[in-house]
């Protein structure tokens, strides 16, 4: 049973020196670093159940399939989906977004509308671009407010028009930590009689997410952004959209019938999972839904969402820094930053030097980043097993880079 | 700080960030390029006015980190009053610097780079302005980018 605690000693790789000082990890952002619990959950199954799933009647692939299937219930309960089949297992984020994109979008027509906020990662972007090319739809955006980051609703009515067929959005932005009012989005598009896809890479890990209060019709996560392996993530959809949905990828383990002219294809999630799935990640991304619940997603909400306070709260009390998304509450666990002297990267490679891990750059950005004018920020991104102390290293050398280049 | 650090952060490379030479648009420019760091997002455009063949005048800008800066800035120094021939090859004793830290002789300024190349992710910072700048000489539209084969 994990405990708040010990939690730093449930995770291995934080117990390393780096350029010899402790380890300061602050890229949880990009990906979170896993637990004993979630590797041995791993192993354990490359150890002693390993075969393919779904196509065996030997003893190793129905405990294979039996652990697969388990994980994707698991995966239901995690996020309050009503049933396990509306639990698809991707690659991750960008996966499901994409699968969303070309299954779902494929029925969009010129004329139609794909409506998207500036705040979005890349892969909330580029795939709804590549469809919008495909079938003639167009792309909209809800603006963001500027430094403060926050999506400015006041326009919302003028956007969400009629021709709106998908609103999708992110849930907490991985560049600006704004955490967006899903539910009432979801709500507003479904006036509309829009679909709602949530990218919750930010959130699902770090806050309790329920899609049924929600209220969304589809939603993607990482398993990696949330202490369990790459490679590994899921997208939820309501049964019903999903059951309507054409395949994506064809192969094994989607058909129901094949012929050499005609197939016919499985329900949902085999319907959109073509091919060998990641079943051992899916078993380690089971384990780290145990693991988070175990230690409270409410609790770690509040754990991240104090140190981005924090943090927060001494960065800008340094000379010439220049700090993005809103001030106070509505903020998930990061914060980014420019100095006005030192170029992200360099502030990047200087914290390395004293043991920090920090990611400096557009984070998969670029549009917001632009407006914002803007070629990067350096972003810190805080776990359940970061701590005030860290935070004040992460000053301290802050205040030395700024002294070095001043 | 370390010693890795600071070869990286050379006094040479710390002054030409800070007071970048030909920098901004050359009006006269008759040549154009502009490079991109997909990565990270850095951008460098130079501009060169070429006569007869050489480069009679240079300049650059853009945005970047202290590397990609000081090393345009640098590059636009070491650059005027060469031809194409010349650029190519100093540029190639500067890839020399930053992938290995061994200086040939004789080659100045750009020697400060060498601490480049105990920092790898920092070799396409360096080299960004020179894409360009070669890029510019061969009259090429297209922008260049870290990612192409040539490094
Ligand atoms: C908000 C957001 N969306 C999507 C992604 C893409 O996630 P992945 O690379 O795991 O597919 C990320 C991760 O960088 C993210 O932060």
């Amino acid at each position: 049973m994990p405990s708040w605690n010990t939690v730093r000693d449930d995770f291995p790789a934080l117990h390393q020196q780096v350029n010899g000082h402790p380890l300061v990890y602050l890229d949880n952002g990009a990906t979170t670093q896993r637990p004993q619990v979630v590797i041995d959950a791993v192993s354990r199954f490359y150890a002693h159940d390993n075969a393919n799933v779904h196509r065996g009647l030997h003893a190793l692939s129905m405990r294979a399939t039996a652990a697969y299937e388990g994980a994707r219930a698991r995966v239901a309960r995690f996020i309050n989906a009503a049933a396990p089949e509306e639990i698809i297992f991707t690659r991750g984020t960008t996966e499901s977004l994409n699968l969303v994109a070309a299954s779902w979008g494929s029925r969009l027509q010129p004329g139609d509308v794909i409506l998207l906020t500036e705040m979005e990662h890349h892969s909330n972007l580029v795939p709804w671009q590549l469809v919008a090319a495909r079938t003639g739809a167009k792309l909209r955006y809800v603006p963001v407010t500027g430094d403060e980051g926050k999506l400015d609703l006041s326009v919302l009515d003028q956007l969400l028009t009629p021709e709106v067929k998908v609103f999708a959005f992110t849930h907490i932005s991985n560049t600006l930590g704004t955490i967006n009012p899903v539910a009432e989005l979801c709500a507003r598009a479904r006036q509309v009689g829009a679909i709602s896809v949530v990218d919750a890479a930010q959130s699902v890990g770090h806050m309790p997410v329920d899609v049924r209060a929600i209220g969304c019709d589809f939603l993607a996560f990482s398993g990696h952004k949330m202490a369990a392996g790459t490679g590994i993530g899921a997208l939820y959809g309501r049964r019903e959209l999903l059951d309507a949905m054409p395949p994506w990828q064809g192969g094994g383990g989607m058909i129901a019938h094949v012929g050499f002219f005609e197939s016919r294809w499985k329900p949902s999630p085999e319907r959109f999972e073509a091919g060998t799935p990641n079943f051992g990640d899916a078993v380690g991304l089971a384990a780290a839904c145990d693991y988070l619940d175990a230690l409270g997603r409410a609790q770690l909400r509040r754990h991240d969402g104090e140190l981005a306070r924090l943090a927060y709260q001494k960065l800008s009390a340094l000379p010439n820094i220049r700090l993005l998304g809103p001030a106070e509450e509505e903020r998930g666990g990061l914060v980014s930053f420019a100095l006005s002297d030192v170029h992200a990267h360099d502030v990047v490679t200087f914290a390395d030097e004293d043991g920090i891990a920090l990611r400096g750059g557009h984070h998969c950005n670029q549009p917001l980043m632009h407006k914002l004018g803007l070629t990067g920020t350096v972003r810190a991104s805080f776990y359940l097993y970061n701590t005030a102390e860290e935070i004040d290293v992460l000053i301290a050398s802050i205040r030395r880079i700024q002294k070095f280049f001043g | 700080m370390s010693a890795d650090l600071t070869e990286l952060y050379q006094q040479v490379i710390l002054d030409h960030n800070k007071r970048p030479r030909n920098r901004g648009r050359l009006p006269t420019a008759n040549r154009v390029a502009h490079g991109d760091n997909p990565t990270c997002g850095d951008q460098c455009s130079v501009y060169l006015r070429l006569e007869n063949g050489k480069i009679a005048d240079i300049s650059f800008d853009g945005s970047g980190c202290a590397i990609s800066q000081a090393s345009s800035s640098l590059m636009t120094t070491q650059l005027k009053g060469k031809d194409a021939a010349e650029a190519a090859s100093l540029y190639q004793q500067f890839h020399q610097i930053v992938t290995t830290g061994e200086a040939p002789e004789a080659i100045s300024d750009l020697a400060a780079f060498a601490g480049v190349h105990t920092f790898p992710a920092r070799i396409k910072c360096a080299t960004l302005g020179w894409h360009a700048a070669l890029n510019a000489l061969k009259g090429d539209p297209i922008p260049a980018t870290t990612e192409s084969r040539l490094d």
